[in-house]
């Protein structure tokens, strides 16, 4: 604890970042409803969509040339290397979320849009920079109540709608567990800061275990883990593309890293242990089960669909199934293979996105059976989509494979010697070798498959795809530079690691 | 110098993706330019390093933190197999001469595999060995689902969910080893030189073993090579037997079996009279040996019986891993080239001299339309192969086959006996295909639906380059004994040779 008495100059150099993004987005949305009145819709919305990546990327150059660092009232606000990294990592998705945006016609409320996109994003932010309970909760609800409503900004769409109050009945429901969880926590520890709770934990009582799982049920719905994940197919097939896009990357890695807090300095005191055959009561066997059923789940129903939004739901289920092996092994390193996985996985699933959204404004359809003839139609972005796929698959030398490899390992070496972890290692692998099978059968319908009609070989460009198309490309070179040369951001993920741990 | 096989190929593919989709001659140059390039720097390399030693390539840090290392090296095993790829793959290029369309994709891909195939055996850190050994899996599926020929898109599908499933193996063996063995580095020399403990070595060898082995037929995972090679065009059918399956055998021989050596050793309790790994590896590999030339017997569809013999043959390199003795191993590395070689071969024939022109496989169809006057070159190509295939004196296969059975004869006795009879069968499948696709009896002669093009300029080079090199290794199979041997005796193979080779 650094002081006990706040000066409001800390909180000023800590909450900067968030507050220029709340600047832009009011900015952002006045621009629209009093400059660009006259203007085309997709005018307005590249405008506002560009005003607000440049928000986002203002924040984030305060973030790496200030470097705030700092601990607010024991963990209510922090400040260090690892979070400003987090945070940037943040930013920089959320700007492509924006510029996915850019130019879509899907509503005519573009500057509202931006405005929750940058408002969601502000609740990332704090989230990843807190390790205090309220702080965490009332986060979540600014990210979460911003979310639902974007999913439902298609007004077009019945399923658009339909999708989104599915998300918020679910979203309502595991917010009371998540609150539930936390005031047992409180009840047991007398505080909200997670280091105090820590402390004050010592084995695994019958409220903790609880709360444990309360808290689980309640992350486990940000994440998409399964059991929890019923809304996620809906919302990746109905929700308009940037909006599902933003759902599936950066609210995971902010969702993922508040997790990861919560479990390791949380429940510090309840562990238990996850070894196959020795089960032991405590956090770990809990996350240890959601993991190995989400990717078990998620890889065997992803084989079923036909819709490649779908597919992508399923897959990103079985993905946070990986992810949560990072939390059972609760190490520095699994840490960093846990925010490298996150953030390539984000790029790579924002990338998808950003080519289905241009395929479905030529063809009308996600569905796998209507892509054949985009690798003659669209050699570029049918070879971005089996980039980003291909990444997703962890096929190397993509900057998936690199994440899989390194949190497999780091998963393996909390105990080298007896490897408790093996098991769910194993699973991992190979149900991974089995979601090969699926975007295969994507990349197959866009390159192999011939199509039906001459029509699908013919380009139809609609407007206003232009940045997307940009943001495709760049987001594959990304993929690519990050599989290839991973020390890029590996290297500054474990130099900041010291300071956390 | 020897890295520039695998940058040409990739650059080379690179540079075809960006052609225009017309260009396609201009396509096949370049392919033929890219593949013979690399072919030559392999065969210098190969002519200067005659000691087989091993040699550092690279050696750059790559992820600093995880130690692991952008680290080629060669010694003799690695270079004799890169020369086969040279020119196996200069061979499949002149074989596809014929491919109208998509030509620049086709090509490109086709290079892509080769470059990937070329890391494989050049790499030294593991990290970037299974970086390669994955890599390949992508362009073999597209291959294959592009440009294929019966079922090709159920061939295609199948040949991948094998292989990663095989590589998905490995790399929970590589992990596991990496992590034992303290994460400081992912080098062959450190992992192979640390003492796993035995308990772990048993549970690992298995499972790395079986990994490869998959990508090398072993029998019962064999199925997806029939299906595959049938499905592929024939340059990737060569590919496929002639290099990618060796990739299988090789990373066995120098993955599984280095790092875990003790796992090759007799358990605590025999189980039904079998007491190792070994016994039982060296078991399923003469059951391939049987099988595939049995089930080669009585296929109808000539490519078939090319495809189960590719089984039988790999069999025989898995045996001669198995013996653990100087001869039977290197004669496992000599029938990899040989096998390399014919293999290719044989699906040429079959693929491109005779599929491309009378459109049909079936042995029955083929029979009445007199190819050995109609093709005479086809047909003595396929009789020189054959004879190469059945492992007869003056042919690599010749050589391979007689080290393998002696290694096989001072380690498994009985088992010997049975390869002798697989080798037996092997003559007579091929004896069987040849007699009915060239020489059927004369009488109900029906003329070929339409006049066949005569065999070209390009398919002829690339016949008799793979026949000069069988026939090269055959007569002279010093010339990469001496290569290979000084690599077997290295440090490296250490583990597998308590108090010397037997």
């Amino acid at each position: 604890m650094s002081s006990i008495q706040p000066t409001y100059s800390q909180l000023l150099s800590l909450a900067i970042p968030q507050m220029i993004l709340v600047g832009t987005a009011l900015l952002a949305m006045s621009i629209d409803l009093l400059a660009l009145r006259r203007a085309t819709l997709s005018t307005r919305s590249a405008a506002t969509a560009i005003l607000g990546s440049l928000g986002c990327a203002a924040a984030a150059a305060y973030i790496a040339i200030i470097h705030p660092n700092g601990n607010l009232l024991g963990g209510v606000l922090l400040g260090n290397a690892f979070i400003q990294l987090l945070q940037i990592a943040i930013l920089a998705l959320t700007i492509a979320v924006l510029l996915l945006a850019a130019g879509s016609t899907f509503t005519r409320h573009v500057g509202e849009y931006v405005l929750l996109i940058l408002m969601a994003t502000v609740g990332m932010l704090f989230l990843v920079a807190t390790q205090d309970l309220l702080v965490i909760f009332v986060s979540i609800e600014l990210l979460s109540l911003s979310l639902y409503t974007l999913a439902a900004f298609n007004k077009q769409s019945r399923f658009s709608w339909e999708a989104a109050l599915k998300y918020f009945l679910f979203g309502g429901m595991s917010a009371a567990f998540l609150l539930f969880g936390f005031s047992l926590l409180y009840g047991l520890s007398n505080s909200t800061s997670l280091s105090e709770i820590g402390a004050h934990i010592h084995g695994l009582s019958p409220l903790l275990a609880i709360a444990i799982v309360c808290v689980a049920v309640g992350l486990g719905f940000k994440v998409a883990a399964a059991p929890f994940h019923f809304w996620a197919p809906d919302i990746y097939q109905a929700a308009p593309a940037p909006s599902a896009a933003f759902i599936a990357s950066g609210s995971k890695v902010a969702s993922f890293i508040v997790f990861f807090q919560l479990a390791s300095i949380g429940f510090a005191g309840a562990q238990g242990s996850a070894t196959w055959g020795h089960f032991v009561r405590g956090w770990i066997p809990v996350i240890a089960l959601v993991a190995a059923l989400s990717m078990v789940l998620g890889n065997f129903v992803a084989i079923r669909q036909s819709s490649v939004r779908r597919l992508l739901a399923y897959s990103a289920v079985a993905h946070a199934g990986y992810m949560l092996l990072a939390l059972t092994a609760h190490t520095p390193q699994s840490l960093a293979a846990l925010v490298y996985y996150v953030v390539t996985y984000s790029a790579a699933t924002i990338g998808a996105f950003a080519v289905l959204s241009i395929v479905e404004a030529q063809t009308g359809s996600d569905r796998i059976g209507d892509l054949p003839g985009l690798s003659r139609r669209e050699p570029v972005l049918s070879f971005c989509l089996a980039i980003f796929l291909l990444s997703l698959a962890g096929i190397p030398p993509l900057a998936g494979f690199f994440g899989k490899f390194y949190l497999f390992v780091a998963a393996l070496q909390s105990s080298p010697e007896s490897m408790p972890l093996l098991w769910l290692v194993i699973l991992a692998i190979a149900t991974s070798a089995v979601s090969l099978y699926y975007y295969l059968r994507v990349l197959k319908a866009s390159y192999i498959t011939t199509p039906e009609s001459s029509a699908a070989l013919t380009s139809g460009r609609v407007s206003g795809e232009e940045i997307p198309r940009v943001l495709c490309v760049l987001l594959a070179a990304a993929v690519v530079l990050l599989g290839a040369w991973p020390s890029l951001l590996l290297r500054p993920l474990l130099n900041a690691l010291p300071r956390v741990f | 110098m020897l890295a520039w096989t695998i940058y040409i190929s990739f650059f080379g593919a690179a540079i075809l993706l960006l052609l225009p989709k017309r260009a396609a001659s201009l396509a096949r140059c370049l392919a033929l330019l890219a593949a013979t390039s690399a072919c030559g720097i392999a065969l210098a390399a190969f002519l200067r390093h005659r000691t087989g030693e091993l040699f550092t390539i690279v050696d750059k840090p790559w992820i600093a933190s995880l130690g692991i290392r952008y680290h080629l090296a060669a010694d003799g095993i690695s270079l004799s197999l890169v020369l086969l790829t040279g020119i196996v793959a200069i061979a499949g290029v002149l074989f596809s001469w014929d491919i109208d369309d998509r030509t620049n994709q086709f090509f490109a891909f086709y290079l892509l595999l080769i470059g990937a195939v070329y890391g494989v055996f050049l790499s030294y850190d593991l990290f970037l060995l299974f970086v390669f050994y994955e890599i390949v899996i992508i362009p073999k599926y597209f291959l294959i689902a592009n440009w294929g020929s019966t079922r090709r898109e159920y061939g295609a599908m199948k040949l991948a969910i094998y292989s990663i499933v095989g590589s998905a193996m490995v790399l929970v063996g590589l992990i596991a080893a990496y992590v034992a063995a303290g994460s400081s580095s992912m080098a062959l020399d450190k992992l192979a030189g640390f003492p796993f403990s035995a308990h772990f070595q048993m549970v690992a060898f298995p499972v790395v073993f079986v990994g490869f082995a998959i990508l090398a037929g072993l029998w019962p995972f064999h199925t997806w090579a029939p299906t595959g090679h049938v499905a592929a065009p024939t340059a990737a059918s060569m590919l496929l037997a002639g290099v990618v399956m060796k990739l299988g055998a090789y990373g066995c021989l120098r993955v599984a079996m280095t790092l875990f050596p003790v796992g090759l050793g007799p358990w605590s309790h025999p189980v039904l009279g079998i007491d190792s790994w070994r016994e039982v590896f060296a078991a399923l590999a003469v059951i391939g040996i049987l099988y595939g030339a049995l089930v080669a017997l009585v296929q109808r569809d000539f490519k078939f019986v090319i495809g189960y013999s590719s089984v039988s043959h790999m069999g025989f390199i898995l045996l001669g891993l198995m013996t653990l003795n100087l001869m039977g191993l290197s004669g496992a590395i000599i029938q990899m080239i040989s096998h390399g070689l014919i293999g290719g071969l044989l699906f040429a024939v079959v693929g491109r001299m005779v599929y491309a022109r009378t459109h049909t496989r079936e042995l029955a169809a083929l029979g009445p339309m007199n190819l050995s006057s109609a093709l005479p070159f086809a047909a003595v190509t396929f009789v020189v192969a054959g004879m190469a295939g059945m492992g007869l004196p003056g042919f690599s296969g010749f050589v391979a086959e007689l080290m393998i059975v002696i290694g096989a004869w001072r380690a498994f006795p009985v088992l010997a006996l049975a390869v002798g009879f697989g080798i037996l069968i092997g003559i007579v499948y091929v004896w069987r295909a040849m007699q009915k696709a060239f020489f059927a009896e004369r009488g109900h002669e029906l003329p070929p639906p339409h006049p066949l093009q005569p065999i070209t300029i390009p398919e002829k080079i690339a016949a008799a380059l793979l026949i000069a090199s069988s026939v090269a290794v055959g007569l002279y199979p010093q010339m990469v004994l001496n290569i290979i041997q000084p690599a077997l005796h290295s440090l490296l193979f250490a583990g597998l040779r308590p108090g010397g080779w037997q």
